[in-house]
């Protein structure tokens, strides 16, 4: 009986050990992403070049699905699997077109983590400060960050001096919506041609 | 004369607003109903008409202005800010911030007369609190006033219906370097000189934003729908006079999406 109740502690010391062997923290997952993206945009390579390993950062470190159904809003309530399907695929195009694109702009910017917010279990906001130039004033950039599942973080949305991305998509989408009637296949249609062009 | 039409303006701003929204119930007093594009045509072609303006004029302008010197434009920056003091610190007031309107009033002494008439930030290198701007459309938020219907306003931009209202209030007595420049009788100051100053207001603006609203236009599927979002967020969280991030986000639908 003694044998069994070492071994079933012995079990529970373990798992606990190993769940905390691989949650990452999410101040130091920020730092370590703008670190990498950074790294990415002061490399002497084209234009092209960047872009696409941003999009390789961007893929493994932003929860694009979830973005894109918060970008959605209630119409998200409304589709069916194939139109949930076509629209992820369509929304992870345009997003990682968009996101890369913005980033590309910017050669060396130097982020630093100041601080991070425990919003409840599922959310921390990550502080941070694009350092300040000659050319442009010191920018505060908040990430929400995703931490349901700790060993996998992934950024939700970026809060620019308090303006939220996530936000303005969605409403951005929603006034595509609204100016053809709830179509979806009209904002279908936009993300296709911008992925495009 | 002039006073009664702009009165009148004003009236009839509110009053529109009042009667757009389809529930028959006063918009204005509706802080947290999502602000509504009652005006959605006009505000359009608005919106295109300022884009236009926009890559005609302000846009070369606020380049050229770019290629000036740093201190040049650091220093015009600092002059218009520490000018910007006469509007907040009457808002302060409104607002019953007493700490914050004695603190703007100390900062607009010591920059105009140490800083040369605000050249230089002094009281910024003296480690005053970061200097915070208010306006009457802020102050009318404050005091629990929603947004009204979306607007853009030819030449000058974004707004809502409140905010208009509010910088009515700056030509009707609330302005205090308007009324000396625009009604006192001096010979250093004439309305000419105030709207240069707000004109180069715009122009620094724009200079400031030159990269970050190009990049937004050229990643926007909807231009005009990502400028009127960052509009409202933004007197969203100067009305609310927060820096914490949590406010702006105040949006439960996150919670239930779950993607892993």
């Amino acid at each position: 009986m003694k044998k069994f109740f070492s071994f079933f502690i012995a079990i529970i010391v373990l798992s606990s050990i190993s769940n905390n062997a691989f949650s990452i923290s999410p101040d130091v997952f920020i730092q370590s992403t703008v670190n990498r993206a950074s790294q990415i945009l002061s490399l002497n390579i084209s234009k092209d070049e960047k872009i696409s390993k941003l999009k390789i950062i961007a893929k493994e470190t932003v929860d694009i699905k979830g973005v894109g159904f918060y970008s959605l809003g209630p119409v998200r309530k409304t589709l069916n699997e194939d139109q949930k399907n076509n629209y992820s695929k369509l929304f992870e195009r345009y997003f990682l077109k968009s996101f890369s694109s913005r980033l590309a702009e910017y050669t060396n910017p130097e982020i630093e983590v100041k601080s991070k917010e425990v919003l409840n279990k599922n959310y921390t906001i990550v502080k941070s400060v694009l350092v300040g130039t000659t050319e442009r004033p010191e920018v505060k950039i908040d990430w929400r960050v995703y931490t349901k599942y700790p060993d996998n973080p992934l950024i939700r949305d970026l809060i620019i001096e308090g303006l939220s991305l996530a936000r303005t998509q969605k409403e951005e989408f929603s006034s595509i919506l609204n100016s053809n009637n709830g179509d979806i296949n009209a904002l279908f249609k936009t993300l296709e041609e911008f992925s495009k062009n | 004369m002039i006073r009664l039409i702009k009165i009148s303006l004003i009236s009839i701003f509110l009053s529109a607003n009042a009667f757009a929204g389809s529930d028959g119930s006063l918009e204005l007093s509706k802080k947290n109903l999502s602000t509504k594009d009652c005006f959605e045509g006009f505000n359009r072609a608005s919106f295109a008409l300022n884009q236009s303006l926009d890559k005609a004029i302000f846009k070369p302008v606020a380049t050229g202005y770019r290629a000036l010197p740093s201190p040049v434009r650091a220093g015009t920056s600092n002059v218009l800010e520490n000018l910007s003091n006469l509007i907040t610190i009457p808002n302060n007031l409104l607002q019953g911030d007493l700490i914050s309107a004695s603190t703007n009033t100390l900062r607009l002494v010591v920059n105009s007369t140490i800083g040369i008439l605000g050249i230089v930030d002094v009281a910024d290198l003296l480690g005053f609190p970061e200097y915070v701007k208010e306006d009457y459309g802020q102050t009318l938020g404050k005091w629990g006033l929603g947004h009204g219907c979306y607007l853009v306003i030819p030449v000058l931009g974004p707004s809502t219906v409140r905010d208009t209202a509010g910088m009515f209030v700056n030509v009707l007595g609330g302005d205090p370097y308007y009324n000396i420049s625009v009604n006192g009788n001096n010979e250093f100051l004439d309305g000419q000189l105030y709207a240069t100053t707000k004109i180069l207001s715009g122009i620094d603006f724009r200079a400031k934003n030159l990269e970050s609203i190009d990049n937004l236009e050229k990643n926007s599927i909807d231009f005009y729908a990502s400028v009127k979002s960052l509009y409202l967020q933004d007197r969203e969280r100067k009305i609310s006079n927060s820096k914490k991030v949590i406010d702006t986000m105040n949006d439960g639908s996150w919670e239930e999406i779950d993607t892993n």
